[in-house]
């Protein structure tokens, strides 16, 4: 580790912390519905967008109709999206002819699983992409499908988790909001606004914003080469925003016209967690006390900060086996020692080591350097954080809600050593919110777990429709415990909505791509329909008022009850998988063996 | 129920002076109570009724699994027999285990049962049939509405309500307390319990409960558990832990497909047999708090009746961890039921000494704390010793309820203290007259709160003696730990303001209810309880049978109205309003206790980790050796020994989750802080040592 990278890495969570208060009371002010300096140049919009879908802005939902609200849009917008990709031959803005018959060579066609998987992926805010958008998706594709998504889909989580919030502030009511007025507001006052100046600034760096064919550029060496480009900046910005994470480009952040210079970098990862921060703020300020917000916004930048040396440490630390052969892997002026392989020159470890980091913080899921090269133990961290259900700032509202889950399960086993019926926010937490947040755990294990296994045993017939013949496993770039990281990355990634890849593994077969949809629907709704079903039943509850009886939940002893909760839940669970992954890895690593790669497929 | 009751026994019953508790005080390892549980321990192995245990169920359905492959391998000659066969040995110990600690806590219920059971003999009844003719049926065929006539010496046949006289009554079966109460018809004091004795007088009684409903039926159901319903938190905990073995279950079943793809991948060793796979799920699986939470409850509910209460469901326990708002009666909570003389007040033309003189006389053989006070601040104030009249020619008037008087009659003196009207009456019937000055005086002692205590010489009344609230020692601290703890105290009096304020300010308490109506204590708790928060309150009379019902947990008082006792959810049968504090005390306990073992069992499975993988893949993955930082000396002894120490934690606990762990009145933080350090961290670091012991000893032993 160099004191550079160190204090690269304290400077982006000291602005992380920064920007919290102003971003969370913002959002306070727009979903309580009051008046922002917004408001002139918004609000006739909103207006206007109320008058034309038919929605009454005063007339709240119960938990069950706003999920149903949820679910209901969910169903459309997936719709949209499968229709949109399997459309797009026919469809214009496609300069690359995509689906059609004058495609490039190299193009991935759009088959219905293809279809199916990023219909699912993009409404589920998961972006996971089974394909390189710059050789399979047309512009019209990536701007009508896609970058709708990635603002709707973030701004439904964004809706979910203030429902939630509301269930706490409120007391003795019935409905928690309406779904329609706060994924309206979630687009328009914070999505729209935010998107509309960072791809500004994104474009003035150089990040592409056309609508023109690839460009066809002579090399020097005397071949043509194609050089990808499109509506990029429009989508870079809410795809780093909106922890959406699904790139233009094959990859992600890692491209230069999506991440072109070391501002952008910052800025990249900065919006990575902005919301998601400012979210915390938000929910002190509607439950009325400030404190309550700072609570889960410590637990969160703590095991933000811890992930992110640790991962740094291992990346800088490098491999000890190049470094048994001579090989210098010690930082100087000259080099950045550590492991180099899989990341960009232009960042460097602690750049890419802290955005590993963030991108498995939130469900975003975009990288800079691609996490199968990570050693071990740099691999593992990003793998645990999407194994705490990303609840470390988490994805925009799913963080936030997934916390709450976890809060609720931490304040029930430890608020009974206080000798009371546990509460929280002076909400008594009983038999139904526990229920639903097991519900919410139990759901996410089942799927990575499940599905990984699976996967790592399943075996297929010879022209079989669902992968090539011969085992699942044979779609992996590698052996032993790294090849068994490659699954259980996938699915853990798709469950938990990231959709970061680890990559090395061919997933785009009519398997993984299934399994992944449902792995990825599994890990959405079954954490909405839990948090919107807790929210409805808090919301009825009275509030208890506080006294020198009441757990406090907003001091240190809270802080670090949280954190505990989360990570031995997470360690619990999936402990024998990463035993067999990346820690037995790890152990061998340091003993000289290393996993060759089977190179069946190109990498993915 | 066959016996018939012999008069005689009843009567040496009665005449002990030995209070006999109705919980006799046992060691927690009572051999009968162990003896019992024991047996018990084996009935329960039944799946049927473990399924209730989701937890323990998960862990019998483990034993019989690894039983089973056990069984195969030694018919197939398969090997590690000795080892599957620990294995299997452990599991089934550990579901004994657990069944044992639940009948641990059931048995000490049951012994309770019989005991009263053996006191509840079929009585004789004189039933008033047709014609007003008494017939004696058996207290069997008794129905509500019948009317009996209980004499000297008889047994009350049922629960009923006195209509007509007045009797001293012996309630020791219900109560232990073997000092006899009074029982009267009309007012507060009507209920009679079936089982209790008359000692003296001749009652007519209605009957108001039928056979098998009656209150020692309940009390013997209740004691015994028989219907014992999960509360709500246990409900909610169960569904945690249930929540929590599902994801377990997750972890170890998909670790067969894991190990497959790991073997295949390494070359190298074998999938986990059955019983490895078997120990890591129960060893993971929070068995320690779901072997332990049955049992946490009703000894909950024991601990209550150890106090003599009677809890009427364990929700009511449980609730009462959760109060809020306490509703204390002023008189025997807050101050001594007993007020004390604090000065002498003569009638004109009469000294104070004179009044001293006489009072003191009065009440030489009054043995009441009142009456002593008297004899004591006479002592202090005028030097006045206590005479022994005995020699002289003394008759004691006792206090009686009809005449509310009491004195001696002493070398032709009729002395007698009494409640003012009470004394009026004796003076006037005397012929003597009662001055102005004596009402005035009695009246601003109400008015401060105290109580007027006339004295009379005869037709003379010499004056007033001027009894005082006395708040009871330590009350003040007890009242500032509540308050400490959240909880808030309010005073319900039937005083005027400026009195019950003078009390409440004295006393500590948060708030006051002065000249307190029924419906304004029904109100109070309303408006607390809109407020989200819980009440507590005692109450005795009919008239505070609505507010008990209201009330979260309504503690009816054992001397108090059947009403009464129908609308709370507990009866004090030493008639101790002071006890609503050790109720909340032990409420707190019992939600304590189920969150400490929750804690200490999640907390323990890290280390087991650390034990059972390396274990498990030593073969696949030599490497992994090296998560092994117990350093367990062999694979199987690091299963054995995870597996061992799971078990024996749960008896090892046993104490613990009958006895409730340590509870002092802080506040929530500094609780939650010290439950944490001791059961968090202590879960997590304990099980290192005992399992690296374990193993030692399976080394030494040579089992494994």
């Amino acid at each position: 580790m160099t004191a550079a990278g160190i204090l690269y890495i304290l400077v982006y969570f000291v602005v992380l912390f920064a920007i919290t208060k102003p971003l969370g009371l913002f959002m306070a002010h727009v979903f309580e519905g009051e008046r922002t300096f917004l408001h002139p140049l918004l609000r006739p919009l909103e207006r206007l967008i109320y008058r034309l879908a038919g929605i009454h802005e005063g007339a709240e939902q119960r938990w069950t109709q706003y999920t149903a609200s949820v679910l209901a849009f969910s169903l459309v917008s997936f719709l949209f999206v499968y229709v949109i990709q399997r459309l797009q031959g026919f469809l214009p803005l496609n300069p690359m002819g995509f689906s059609t018959h004058h495609a490039p060579a190299n193009a991935t066609p759009m088959t219905p699983d293809l279809a199916f998987n990023t219909a699912i992926s993009f409404m589920t805010n998961t972006n996971w992409q089974a394909y390189g958008g710059e050789t399979t998706l047309s512009y019209f594709v990536q701007m009508t499908a896609l970058t709708v998504q990635n603002f709707v889909s973030a701004a439904a989580g964004i809706a979910v988790a203030i429902a939630l919030i509301r269930g706490f502030a409120r007391k003795q009511a019935k409905s928690i909001g309406n779904f329609w007025v706060d994924l309206t507001r979630a687009t328009l006052y914070v999505l729209l606004p935010l998107c509309f100046v960072f791809a500004l600034f994104l474009c003035a760096r150089g990040v592409p914003q056309t609508l023109k064919a690839y460009v066809q550029a002579h090399t020097l060496q005397g071949p043509t080469q194609t050089i990808a480009v499109g509506p990029v900046a429009s989508q870079e910005a809410i795809k780093m925003l909106g922890t959406n994470g699904g790139g233009f480009f094959n990859t992600n952040s890692a491209h230069p016209f999506e991440n072109p210079t070391p501002d952008t970098n910052f800025f990249e990862m900065l919006a990575i967690l902005a919301i998601s921060s400012g979210l915390t703020y938000t929910f002190g300020n509607m439950v009325g006390d400030t404190r309550q917000g700072w609570a889960l916004f410590a637990a969160m930048l703590i095991m933000a900060v811890a992930g992110a040396f640790i991962c740094y440490r291992a990346e800088a630390g490098g491999n000890p086996i190049l470094a048994k052969l001579g090989v210098e892997t010690t930082a100087t002026r000259n080099q950045p020692g550590g492991n180099m392989e899989g990341k960009e020159v232009r960042f460097g470890i602690a750049s890419s080591a802290l955005w590993a980091t963030a991108t498995t913080d939130a469900s975003n899921g975009s990288v800079n350097s691609m996490h199968d090269s990570y050693t071990p133990i740099g691999g593992l961290v990003p793998m645990f954080n999407l194994q705490t259900d990303e609840v470390i700032f988490g994805g925009v509202g799913s963080g936030l809600y997934g916390m709450l889950l976890y809060a609720i399960v931490g304040v029930f086993i430890a608020g009974l050593m206080v000798g009371r019926t546990p509460e929280y926010l002076g909400k008594k937490i009983q038999q139904k919110e526990v229920k639903m947040a097991m519900v919410a755990v139990i759901a996410t294990a089942f799927s990575i777990l499940a599905f990984t296994g699976i996967s790592s045993v399943a075996r297929f017939k010879k022209n079989g429709y669902w992968n090539p013949p011969g085992a699942a496993t044979a779609n992996l770039a590698n052996s032993g415990p790294h090849g068994f990281s490659e699954i259980l990355y996938t699915y853990t990634s798709q469950t938990e909505d990231n959709g970061s890849a680890f990559a090395g593994i061919d997933v785009n077969t009519p398997w993984y791509n299934l399994t992944g949809s449902l792995a990825m629907l599994l890990g959405r709704f079954l954490f909405i329909i839990p948090s919107l079903a807790i929210a409805g039943a808090l919301a009825e509850k009275k509030k208890v008022p506080v006294t020198s009886g009441t757990l406090p939940t907003h001091g240190a002893l809270f802080v670090g009850l949280l954190i505990a909760t989360v990570i031995v839940v997470g360690a619990l669970t999936f402990f024998p998988a990463l035993a067999l992954g990346p820690i037995v890895e790890y152990y061998l690593m340091h003993s000289g063996k290393l996993f060759a790669s089977l190179m069946r497929s190109a990498a993915a | 129920m066959t016996t018939t009751a012999n008069p005689s026994q009843v009567l040496d019953d009665s005449t002990t002076l030995i209070p006999k508790k109705l919980v006799r005080a046992r060691s927690l390892f009572d051999p009968e109570i162990v003896g019992r549980a024991l047996k018990a321990s084996f009935g329960k192995l039944n799946p049927v009724t473990l399924l209730k245990n989701p937890v323990i169920f998960v862990v019998e359905v483990g034993a019989a699994l690894t039983s089973l492959f056990l069984l195969r391998d030694a018919f197939a000659g398969g090997r590690a027999l000795g080892f599957q066969l620990q294995v299997a040995l452990w599991l089934w110990f550990t579901v004994l285990f657990a069944n044992f600690a639940e009948a641990m806590a059931e048995a000490r219920g049951k012994a309770q049962a019989d005991t009263l059971r053996k006191t509840k003999t079929d009585s004789i009844a004189k039933r008033i049939g047709s014609g007003a003719r008494i017939e004696t049926v058996a207290a069997s065929q008794l129905r509500v509405g019948d009317l009996v006539i209980c004499e000297t010496g008889d047994t009350i046949p049922g629960d009923g309500e006195i209509i007509q006289g007045i009797a001293t009554v012996d309630e020791s079966v219900i109560t232990g307390e073997s000092a006899p109460v009074i029982r009267e018809a009309g007012g507060d004091r009507s209920a009679v319990t079936g089982g209790t004795k008359v000692l003296s007088d001749r009652i007519k009684i209605k009957i108001t409960s039928n056979p098998g409903e009656t209150f020692l039926d309940r009390m013997i159901a209740l004691v015994e558990g028989a219907e014992r319903q999960k509360t709500p938190n246990e409900i909610a905990l169960n569904i945690l832990i249930a929540g929590l073995t599902i994801i377990f279950l997750l972890a170890v079943v998909t670790l067969v497909p894991f190990a497959d793809y790991s073997v295949k991948s390494a070359g190298a060793g074998s999938i986990p047999s059955v019983a490895v796979l078997v120990s890591l799920l129960v060893c993971l699986i929070p068995t320690t708090i779901g072997g332990l939470l049955s049992a946490i409850g009703i000894a909950g509910m024991d601990r209550v009746m150890q106090h003599n209460v009677l809890a009427m469901s364990g929700k009511a326990v449980e609730a009462s961890g959760d109060v809020d708002t306490l509703l204390l009666d002023k008189t025997g909570t807050i101050t001594l039921g007993n007020r004390q003389a604090t000065e002498f007040i003569p009638a004109t033309g009469v000294t104070e000494e004179e009044l001293a003189d006489a009072a003191q006389l009065s009440s030489l053989a009054d043995e009441t704390p009142e009456g002593r006070s008297i004899v004591i601040l006479a002592k202090q104030k005028y030097n006045l010793r206590g005479r022994d009249v005995s020699q002289q020619e003394a008759r004691f008037i006792p206090f009686s309820a009809y005449t509310r008087m009491s004195g001696v009659d002493l070398d032709g003196r009729m002395l007698r203290k009494g409640a003012t009207d009470a004394i009026v009456k004796f003076v006037q019937e005397q012929g003597g007259k009662v001055s102005q000055d004596l009402t005035e005086a009695s009246e601003r002692i109400a008015r401060v709160g105290g109580t007027p205590l006339a004295v009379a010489d005869g037709s003379k009344v010499l004056g007033i003696v001027h009894l005082k609230d006395i708040v009871k020692g330590g009350m003040k601290e007890r009242l500032a730990q509540l308050r400490a703890m959240g909880i808030r105290s309010v005073m319900i009096t039937g005083d005027n303001p400026l009195t019950a304020a003078a009390i409440a300010q004295e006393a500590g308490v948060d708030d006051f209810l002065a000249q307190a109506t029924p419906k304004d204590k029904m109100d109070y708790i309303k408006r607390e309880q809109a407020q989200a928060r819980l009440v507590a309150m005692t109450g005795d009379g009919t008239n505070d049978a609505p507010a008990l019902a209201q009330a979260d947990v309504g503690v009816a008082m054992n001397t108090g109205t059947m009403a009464a006792k129908e609308a709370g959810n507990m009866v004090d049968l030493d008639s101790n309003p002071t006890k609503l504090l050790e109720i909340v005390a032990i409420g707190k306990q019992l939600l304590i206790t189920r969150g400490a073992l929750t804690t200490f069992s999640i907390t323990n499975d890290v280390s087991k980790y650390f034990a059972i993988i390396p274990a498990m893949f030593v073969t696949t993955y030599p490497a992994l050796n090296q998560l092994n930082i117990m350093h367990l000396h062999s694979p199987q002894s690091a299963v054995l020994a995870a597996v061992i120490f799971n078990a024996l934690i749960i008896v090892a606990l046993v104490p613990l989750a009958l006895r409730g762990v340590t509870y002092r009145p802080q506040s929530a933080a500094a609780m939650l802080r010290r439950n944490l350090w001791i059961y968090g961290l202590g879960g997590f670091i304990a099980p290192f040592p005992c399992i690296w012991m374990i193993d030692r000893l399976l080394g030494f032993l040579h089992l494994a």
